[in-house]
């Protein structure tokens, strides 16, 4: 029995890791190009879910028109927010910068909190789908669409990234903000689509973690949003593949560790593990060392 | 700065503190300040306190620490065992500054177990293991034995008197100045503004950041004692991310820069959710605006701290 508990472990933790990894990909984007740790990335998966729900509930939107709808909210939102809050602070310290994504994550929880009420939601039954019976393991439909979603995402943002003149102009600004300026690189908008794809994915992540947690409220997003970042800081942060990687491999030993350890210490023990991590390979899993020059 | 100006500012220091002790003892005495304010009294010198202590790791060794509210959970839960312990056994002006000095130390101590290792790491990779940190002891409080787990440590002596508090937050304000001009503090100044600089002039860099790490997280455990000695009851979720971020935000907007300047800051940073009490259900909301205006402001127009340019410049 202790092999089936093993692979319905693995199943969930692949099922939350695609979440963190979603997430974790906005944040790690980010911060390669824009230099700067958003925090309120976490609200917009909370704006996302929270959108879902309102326009299912009480507008009666079809639900995959909603997770349309949502999709371009949160863009709209992380566009807005970064071209008011943190592009006036674009040459400041790296801790004004944080202090502002604190100041408009909290910004976020409050309008949420006015407008929607603070009780969480249930989160609205959007598919039916049956479950798969593959030997003694049930395999949830949900789980499994998640999972493929998150691989089609992924494989589509590392498309955009590699392969298409957008994605050499972020890697350049990543690279050398200035140089790539000086290329004829447009900043400004380079900048917001980032932030654009970021937020698209954080909708994303949003639904799924609807589907998964089946309970909304204003402060949903901070507690992904924390997991999240630190699974982009495991993978090494400004990695696409890192942040891939450490989004899995958190979504994994949280759930390993709940099954087979203790639930309630889940927390505990996986930020030890990412402290552990960190001390053998201090810049994250596939970081690049970079080393002071005087 | 000149040796008999400072003799001179420390008297006249103290000498203000002095008075404004008197008049606002008097006041309560005399039961003109409503139990309002006084519930306030608590919370802005115990913030004041905890921000000075983040000020020494943050504006003085540039190192941004996300966790502090976790020493100061360590620190409140250590000096309320002990409290709770020694009830019986000792009177309470035995008990109280022991319960101080026993919560300073452990919080002191595993700041130390924390810190052989974590100095390896830099910028965001530090804050980030003082945020899982953070989370940890919170995890972890839920889950001991013998911490009360989700339902709260009770009973513990409400030994923390104004008067006390008052001197305590006096005292703080004092020490963060005086180390501030120091030798070590102008070693922590070196560190901030270049590490291979300061390296290169024989400072120790991983050793003098550990003590920084330290000291401010003995001084949160000592904030922590206060505040479970005056509220009598602990929860661990008042210790979570989001109190190490307010305390974050008091030290960034009080700039980095002065001592004084922290404690001002966090004075009305601490008051402010209150005067905004008017507002009802739209308070959280235009402090999160104020946050986000005066950050906008005093980057595009106020003056800077210097050491910040200098930095971007060495980048």
């Amino acid at each position: 029995m202790a092999s089936l508990a093993f692979v319905i472990a693995m199943i969930n933790g692949i099922n939350l890791g695609s979440i963190y990894a979603l997430i974790a990909l906005g944040y790690t984007m980010v911060y390669g190009i824009a230099k700067m740790l958003n925090f309120a990335h976490g609200d917009v998966i909370m704006a996302g879910a929270l959108s879902i729900v309102v326009l299912v509930q009480q507008f009666h939107v079809h639900p995959v028109l909603s997770i349309l709808i949502s999709v371009i909210l949160c863009v709209a939102l992380g566009v807005l927010t970064e071209k008011i809050a943190y592009k006036p602070l674009r040459n400041s310290s790296s801790l004004s910068v944080l202090i502002t994504a604190i100041g408009v994550s909290y910004l976020m929880q409050n309008l949420a909190q006015i407008l929607f009420g603070s009780s969480l939601r249930s989160f609205p039954k959007v598919f039916h789908w049956p479950s798969m019976i593959l030997g003694s393991v049930e395999l949830k439909m949900d789980r499994v669409m998640t999972i493929a979603v998150t691989f089609l995402l992924m494989f589509l943002v590392l498309l955009f990234v590699y392969r298409t003149k957008i994605g050499l102009a972020m890697r350049a600004v990543a690279q050398d903000r200035e140089a790539a300026m000086l290329m004829g690189v447009p900043m400004d908008r380079i900048i917001s689509i980032t932030f654009a794809i970021g937020a698209a994915l954080a909708a994303v992540a949003g639904f799924f973690f609807g589907v998964a947690y089946g309970f909304v409220g204003p402060y949903s997003g901070s507690m992904p949003g924390i997991k999240a970042f630190t699974a982009a800081v495991f993978g090494g942060i400004g990695s696409i593949p890192g942040a891939i990687l450490g989004g899995f491999l958190l979504g994994l030993a949280e759930s390993m560790v709940k099954t087979f350890v203790s639930s309630e210490l889940s927390d505990a023990i996986v930020f030890g593990l990412l402290i552990v991590v960190l001390l053998i390979k201090p810049t994250g899993l596939l970081g690049k060392e970079i080393r002071d020059k005087v | 700065m000149n040796r008999l100006w400072r003799k001179k500012r420390f008297f006249l220091g103290g000498l203000l503190a002095l008075l404004l002790f008197v008049l606002m003892h008097s006041l309560i005495q005399s039961g003109l300040v409503s139990r309002h304010i006084q519930s306030l009294f608590v919370p802005v010198g115990l913030n004041m306190i905890l921000a000075l202590s983040l000020f020494l790791l943050v504006g003085m060794l540039g190192e941004l620490s996300l966790g502090h509210a976790g020493f100061m959970s360590i620190g409140a839960y250590a000096g309320g065992l002990f409290s709770k312990v020694m009830m019986h056994v000792l009177p309470v002006w035995v008990r109280f500054p022991l319960a101080l000095l026993v919560g300073a130390l452990v919080a002191a101590l595993l700041a130390l177990l924390l810190s052989v290792p974590v100095f390896r790491l830099k910028g965001d990779y530090l804050a980030i293991v003082t945020l899982a940190f953070g989370e940890i002891v919170r995890s972890l409080v839920i889950n001991l034995p013998f911490t009360g787990g989700a339902a709260g440590l009770k009973g513990i002596p409400k030994d923390t008197s104004f008067s006390f508090l008052y001197w305590i937050v006096v005292f703080t304000i004092w020490l963060t100045r005086w180390i501030y001009y120091s030798k070590i503090g102008l070693e922590w100044r070196a560190i901030r503004d270049n590490a291979i600089a300061a390296e290169a002039c024989g400072i120790p860099v991983v050793s003098r950041k550990r003590a920084a790490f330290v000291f401010a997280a003995s001084f949160a455990g000592i904030a922590g004692v206060l505040y479970s000695h005056h509220y009598s009851i602990l929860t661990a979720e008042v210790f979570g991310f989001n109190r190490s971020i307010e305390v974050l935000v008091m030290v960034v907007l009080g700039g980095l820069e002065s001592a004084t300047a922290t404690a001002v800051s966090a004075f009305f940073l601490t008051i402010a959710p209150e005067m905004l009490r008017f507002l009802n259900q739209y308070r959280m909301l235009i402090y999160s605006l104020m946050l986000i205006i005066v950050m906008i402001g005093r980057n595009t127009q106020w003056a800077k701290p210097k050491w910040f340019q200098q930095r971007r410049e060495n980048a």
